[in-house]
């Protein structure tokens, strides 16, 4: 269950507090979020909404450890991200965050397959281990039958699929999806929001998305609102 | 190894960029390759020279000859232990493009001297046994074609007439340096078919400086011994001798140098502007590697290796180009006497290529390393 406002204790996934986050531009200061306070429980699906430059992608990074606050704190599966620096933070993020963005960014001069399997290189599995994960995960987003096929070979959906696949391979703790159906037509969004839902509904996962489109806030179980940097319901 | 698909996929993505770049390493490790066999070439004289063999020559100049009285008195020398000597002979054989080196030798100690050639003993005896008879090296023979029992014709050019020479025998080396190309007759046909008044003088005299003596002193007294002659001596020892000779040909050392000194300079630019232009364009790519865990250091260790994979694979293929290059001997039809890739010159090449790749991938792979994810997303 989602929550705004709180400002307690919790035994949610993902604990916000007096989350801030303030850039400087030469002598100006720009405030992109203010006293945010959030919890997404497990198996939560949010999306947060609102117009350009109210501080959601800001929101985002700073959930999934790539950028840090300037004031607040984050806590995700009970560890204090907003503490963790350098190496721990890259191994926190390994371990608990899948990302999946509006450009897929897939790495062109690798198949369906190494594209997956890049996040597990990092994990001390064997090749066979690894074979077998990406295999389940290219089948789960159903594209088991491209896995040599370059990301130039794919339609925008296939590879947004595989970006997906590469996200949930390490079975990560939650997702955060930037804008996953911005670059699709709507056939292909629809896909990719069912099969968003499965992921949450049938194998537990949580994800936070930031979209502009409304219907694919629709699917989301709670939608949030960002504007200037403020969170409302 | 679980890493290599991600390097060998990055080689993929501009193949005309990576092929000129393999080429680059490519032509300037055969470059360097053939430059060091030049330069061995060049230098062969003084990488063959015995370490214990002093030349006695003329003191006005090489070409000058002394007389063949002085060979008893340099024996005599305290510390001579052994005393050959040699005349140039430089004749034509049907072309004068066809060089190779002639000399008249004293067959009954020039074997002595000069072990590390190896000539069958039935062939030195026929030559003992045929004063017409010449032994030849195995470069030249296999070169035009000569077997023992040949007659070899040569059109003297310093001594007049038409010299025919009975080939009794094929010398061949017992190490990379050794000079196979050679050709050597008796001394004694030469003084009989010479003009009288030449027929008592010797190009140059060899001695082997017995152990235990110092060769310094050696040479002083054989200097000293012909001072104030006709025929003055300058003495030195078998590798100064050879090393007097190739300056005169200038500094191969340094133009070597010089040259390869500029081609690793260049190779470091182009290597080094391919790889930022490759970083740069993957800026997006390495800020997905770093957003799915990959650290700082694991990225720059992926721009590192690309760039020295990319360098050893040119370098090798540069390296095997030169390698079989040089297999198939002088280029020169006779310059060259010896003519090869020392392994020491493939090694230095592996490492040298190595450091270019390390040195040229160092700059963009920091680059890729400093690389703020969230500032690589924005620009996606």
């Amino acid at each position: 269950m989602v929550k705004i406002g709180s400002n307690g204790a919790s035994e949610s996934l993902i604990v916000v507090r007096d989350l801030a986050k303030t850039y400087r531009r030469g002598s100006e200061e720009l405030h992109v979020l203010q006293g945010i306070n959030l919890d997404v429980d497990r198996g939560d699906f949010v999306a947060f909404m609102g117009p350009s430059g109210s501080g959601k992608t800001t929101l985002l990074n700073l959930l999934g450890g790539l950028d840090v606050p300037s004031a607040g704190t984050v806590r995700a599966d009970g560890e204090e991200i907003s503490r963790l620096s350098g190496a721990r933070l890259v191994r926190w993020r390994a371990r608990h965050v899948g990302f999946i963005f509006q450009m897929y960014n897939l790495i062109p001069v690798l198949s369906a397959f190494r594209n997956v399997e890049l996040p597990l290189l990092l994990t001390p599995l064997g090749k066979a281990e690894r074979r077998r994960h990406v295999e389940n995960a290219l089948a789960l987003v159903g594209l088991a039958d491209r896995a040599k096929h370059r990301p130039r070979e794919l339609s925008g959906g296939q590879q947004q699929r595989v970006a997906i696949a590469r996200a949930i391979v390490a079975d990560p703790t939650f997702l955060l999806c930037d804008e996953p159906t911005g670059d699709l037509d709507r056939r292909s969004a629809d896909e990719i929001l069912e099969l968003l839902e499965r992921l949450v509904d049938e194998h537990g996962k949580t994800i936070l998305m930031v979209t502009h489109d409304p219907r694919a806030a629709e699917r989301a179980h709670a939608t949030l609102h960002l504007d200037k940097g403020v969170l409302a319901a | 190894m679980k890493y290599l698909p991600l390097l060998l996929g990055n080689f993929r993505r501009h193949r005309v960029r990576v092929a000129l770049t393999l080429g680059s390493f490519a032509v300037a490790l055969f470059l360097f390759c053939v430059l060091i066999a030049i330069r061995g070439a060049f230098n062969q004289g003084v990488e063959a020279a015995g370490a214990d063999r002093i030349l006695v020559v003329n003191k006005v100049s090489l070409i000058q000859p002394l007389p063949l009285a002085y060979r008893d008195r340099v024996a005599r020398v305290p510390g001579v232990k052994d005393l050959t000597f040699a005349h140039w002979f430089g004749g034509v054989y049907q072309d004068e493009k066809n060089f190779f080196p002639q000399f008249a030798v004293d067959h009954t100690t020039w074997r002595q001297m000069y072990t590390e050639f190896r000539v069958p003993e039935e062939q030195w005896r026929a030559l003992a046994a045929d004063k017409a008879g010449a032994v030849v090296g195995k470069v030249t023979a296999e070169r035009f074609g000569w077997k023992v029992g040949d007659r070899i014709p040569i059109k003297g050019a310093i001594y007049p007439g038409d010299w025919e020479f009975n080939l009794v025998g094929i010398y061949e080396g017992t190490r990379p340096q050794d000079d196979l190309s050679q050709f050597w007759f008796r001394w004694d046909y030469w003084a009989e078919k010479v003009e009288p008044d030449i027929k008592g003088y010797v190009g140059w005299y060899v001695v082997r400086v017995d152990k235990g003596h110092d060769a310094v002193t050696v040479v002083k007294t054989i200097d000293s011994a012909f001072a104030n002659s006709p025929f003055e001596t300058r003495t030195q020892s078998e590798a100064a001798f050879m090393a007097s000779f190739v300056e005169q040909m200038g500094n191969i050392g340094f133009l070597m140098t010089a040259i390869g000194a500029v081609v690793f300079f260049t190779l470091i630019l182009v290597t080094g502007n391919t790889m930022a232009m490759s970083v740069r364009e993957r800026t997006g790519e390495l800020a997905v590697l770093k957003t799915v865990g990959f650290r700082d250091g694991a990225v720059l260790a992926l721009v590192l290796v690309e760039s020295c994979l990319l360098a050893l694979l040119g370098g090798a293929l540069g390296i095997a180009l030169a390698k079989a290059f040089t297999m198939s001997g002088d280029p020169t039809g006779g310059l060259f006497p010896v003519f090869f890739v020392p392994g020491w010159a493939m090694g230095l090449g592996v490492a040298v290529t190595l450091a270019v790749g390390l040195l040229a991938g160092l700059l963009p792979a920091l680059g890729a390393r400093r690389l703020r994810v969230i500032d690589a997303l924005r620009t996606l």
